[in-house]
């Protein structure tokens, strides 16, 4: 901290005056038309100011120390262009996870810094409003650092070109749009629940902590100082999360109710997401940090475990969904990497059948499961493939109404058959993959009757160019769809051995590393 | 002379993204700046209507009366992303921290004027409270606003208002102590002289249109504060007892000007889009600055008497030449 402590003033104190004190209780306007979101969730706040502050930082201090961190990794992110770093990752194959996020999870943080910003307004007390602000600010300085950190990999390769549109669009994409989307649509308070705490809290080691490691692991200078750069920030915005759930519990008993069902909502739909990255921690890295089950093991099942058990005093239980994701472990990076090794033609990033070596790696880690249930079919894939017929699937997948991901997950108990839900809504039907996403739609089916789904939506015929014809006898939809989607045939699609990036990447290396 | 060092070098595929090279006419190399701001805002195919707000998508242009055909043409002349921001900040507040540290260190305020000190401390201390209204308006712009251009600079203008508050708040305790703060929070929630001012504040925090919030807070309120608070009070308060008071609040006075060259770029543009928003600016304008000023002139008196008057019309003058600058009828 800057401010010389005042002899007289503890830091607390002093901290004091620097936020909360500068806070009124608004008098000539009334408190429920400043604060209109606070009462519509059910959830009761006595005493505001009985928010521990999680971390004292004024905004001198905050400009200075993230100004520093700034600069050291500009400096890193500059070297790393100029010495065309890129070329020094452990294969070309890496890159795909890099497209992967910045589609899929840098929009995300832009929408963190929205969505702060309006808690941050929202909540009338000024501790935890300072401290979602500051959040605020942290979440567009990560979006835009993996933007600036990516900015050099989409000069060469193919597939980060059109985030911003593709983001919007693209069918697996919408799987973190509509996660992010139903957080900041629900109130404050689930927000910070959704948000604050199931993903920055409870999730984080299994999405950022994956990436970066996997970073590390591959060589990836960029994607690392960025990812180390904003570890700082994110224990900061833990500890808000954690602070956060603690304090809406501590003020009434009633709360308890509606926060358990957001727990258990929100680690569904963020477990859901997590699907992406089970398949990038096995399959999409050449160098790999460890297996999804491991991870899983650690961070959900020992850290997840103990953050309830230290929860249970509050009379919170475990999500309801974990005993099935505990379950899933052993299968949900093969299923998902399986659907998007199918649909390699409609992503606009490569894909490719696991190696013998891969392979031997899998059957190591996934004992169980793999050689019984999935090596047959990466089996099959490869030769097919060597035999000049790599399989691309044609058709267009049934969607989850909640988290919207193809319907390939199998029954917990089944692996051999996949589950199927349905509920019915006025008159319609609604499918769902798991109980975890029908219960979240049957709580609020007037949200869920919204979602945007990409298969739906092309059936509908809202994902073409306006200057489609349809009534052309050459008309192809999928190719249609595709040109919509704004991804190039043979260049951002399509598998990994016949890809431009493998090609370029080859080549560039013989040429910086030889002569 | 010039050394010549060689890197490999290989030709690019691209230059920048796609939606980036749409908007620059070109595939070309593009400031980070411009990387990190122009349509990083989703624009399309949100999910779900906000439960806090069913009437409006998630991000929607029609929370403001006013119309722009392109949102990203509100673009910040200091081309501001967060990492030129932080360390443009970074700089102000080091230059603060010496101004501070040489004033404790030399003992300046120990022997600062008597009769100056009680009007330094009754003008600027209830200041850090419209500080932090101020500081809600940035959230609520950048939570409600459309584009990234526009929302971005909003909340580190917000941001930059906290920081404000907590400089007026040192301020206090280093001219005063903790019963100053006291008195002056207290003088700004019963005062008469606080009043006019604390209700507008308070009116601000109810409005519905983003965009006239802006008008209100960045062109009206800050214009006149600022220029009233941190030129006219600031030269009087100079020439009666030195320039203290000058330095611990330096931080404002080079804060506004930087903000100036935004704000007069937003509007200009805004204005220059199309008769009906140079109307629509040029009502909010006219009555967000008589409102402002209203509330300002017993404010002002507080550190400048009778001469209150003519400060303030001097400050609504330059306000009202930069926003004619920028296109508004005044």
């Amino acid at each position: 901290m800057d401010i010389k402590v005042n002899k007289k003033l503890g830091l607390k104190e002093r901290y004091n005056l620097m936020t909360r004190d500068l806070a009124w209780t608004p008098t000539y306007q009334a408190f429920k038309d400043v604060y209109p979101y606070m009462q519509y969730e059910g959830i009761k706040i006595h005493d505001w100011d009985k928010f521990e502050d999680p971390f004292r930082m004024t905004m001198d201090a905050y400009w200075k120390y993230q100004a520093e961190k700034e600069r050291k990794l500009y400096a890193i992110i500059d070297a790393f262009t100029q010495n065309n770093g890129h070329l020094g990752v452990t294969d070309a194959r890496y890159i795909n996870t890099l497209k992967l996020f910045l589609t899929g999870v840098s929009p995300l943080e832009y929408m963190a810094h929205r969505g702060f910003a309006h808690v941050g307004r929202a909540f009338p007390g000024a501790g935890p409003r300072v401290a979602c602000l500051m959040q605020s600010l942290d979440e567009i300085r990560h979006a835009q650092t993996q933007i600036h950190s990516m900015s050099n990999y989409n000069k060469h390769y193919n597939g980060f070109q059109n985030w911003r549109h593709q983001h919007d669009r693209v069918w697996y994409l919408s799987v973190p749009k509509s996660f992010f989307d139903d957080a900041i649509t629900a109130g404050p308070f689930e927000f910070m629940i959704a948000i604050g705490f199931a993903f920055e809290y409870v999730l984080t080691n299994l999405l950022f902590v994956p990436f970066i490691s996997g970073a590390a692991y591959n060589g990836d200078m960029g994607a690392m100082a960025f990812g180390f750069s904003a570890q700082s920030d994110e224990s900061r915005h833990m500890t808000l999360g954690l602070e956060i759930i603690k304090f809406i519990l501590e003020q009434d008993p009633d709360n308890l109710p509606i926060v358990q069902h957001w727990i258990d909502k929100w680690f569904w739909r963020g477990y859901r997401v997590l699907t992406l990255v089970a398949m990038m921690m096995d399959y999409m890295l050449p160098k790999r940090v460890m297996s999804w089950k491991e991870a899983w093991e650690i961070y959900a099942e020992q850290n997840g475990g103990a953050l309830f058990a230290d929860l249970a005093r509050y009379g919170v239980k475990a999500p309801a969904g974990l005993a099935q994701a505990c379950k899933d472990k052993d299968h949900l990076s093969h299923q998902a990497w399986n659907v998007f090794y199918n649909y390699a033609a409609a992503a606009p990033f490569h894909t490719w059948a696991p190696s013998e070596a891969d392979m031997k790696w899998l059957s190591e880690k996934y004992p169980d499961t793999f050689d019984k249930y999935y090596r047959p079919l990466w089996e099959h894939y490869a030769k097919e493939q060597k035999e000049g017929r790599r399989f691309y699937n044609t058709t267009l997948p049934m969607l989850c109404q909640t988290c919207q991901i193809p319907m390939f997950f199998t029954e917990p108990d089944d692996p051999t058959k996949v589950a199927y839900r349905e509920s019915d809504y006025k008159g319609e039907k609604y499918h769902f993959c798991s109980d975890g996403c029908k219960n979240i739609f049957d709580h609020e089916p007037e949200k869920y009757i919204q979602s945007w789904l990409p298969v739906h939506q092309i059936y509908q015929g809202n994902c073409f160019c306006p200057d489609v014809d349809p009534s052309k006898p050459d008309f192809n939809p999928l190719a249609e769809v595709l040109r919509w989607y704004k991804i190039t045939w043979g260049e951002d699609n399509l598998d990994y051995a016949d890809s431009p990036d493998k090609k370029n990447f080859e080549q560039w290396r013989v040429q910086a590393t030889g002569n | 002379m010039q050394i010549d060092l060689r890197t490999v070098s290989i030709t690019p595929l691209r230059q920048t993204f796609n939606h980036i090279a749409d908007r620059l006419g070109a595939d070309k190399a593009a400031s980070r700046y411009i990387e990190a701001t122009m349509d990083v805002q989703a624009n399309a195919n949100f999910h779900y209507r906000p439960t806090w707000d069913p009437a409006h998508e998630l991000h929607d242009t029609a929370r403001t009366q006013l119309v722009m055909k392109d949102w990203y043409a509100l673009k910040d002349p200091r081309q501001l992303y967060y990492g030129n921001y932080t360390q443009a900040r970074a700089r102000m507040q080091e230059t603060a921290e010496a101004d501070f540290m040489f004033v404790e260190t030399r003992g300046l305020t120990e022997r600062y004027d008597a009769a100056t000190r009680r009007i330094a401390l009754d003008f600027y201390l209830p200041l850090r409270h419209v500080a932090w209204g101020a500081n809600m308006n940035g959230a609520s712009m950048c939570a409600y606003g459309y584009g990234t251009a526009i929302t971005q600079p909003c909340l580190y203008a917000g941001m930059d208002q906290l920081g404000v508050a907590q400089y007026l708040s040192r301020l206090g305790l280093l001219l005063g102590d903790q019963g100053d703060l006291e008195a002056a929070k207290h003088a700004w929630l019963e005062s008469p002289v606080w009043q006019g001012l604390r209700r507008l504040v308070e009116d601000t925090w109810v409005m519905q249109d983003w965009f006239e919030l802006f008008v209100a807070q960045n062109v009206a309120l800050d214009g006149l504060l600022f220029g009233l608070a941190y030129k006219e009070v600031d030269a009087v308060l100079t020439d009666k007892a030195g320039p203290t008071v000058s330095m611990l609040t330096r931080f404002q006075a080079e804060w506004f000007e930087d903000a100036k060259k935004w704000v007069d770029a937003v509007i200009k543009v805004a204005a220059a889009e199309s008769a009906d928003n140079q109307a629509l600016l040029s009502r909010w304008y006219t009555a967000w600055r008589d409102r402002a000023a209203g509330a300002l002139r017993p404010v002002a008196a507080i550190a400048l008497a009778q001469a209150g008057q003519g400060a303030l019309e001097r400050v609504t003058a330059a306000l009202d030449a930069r926003m004619s600058k920028a296109g508004l009828t005044v």
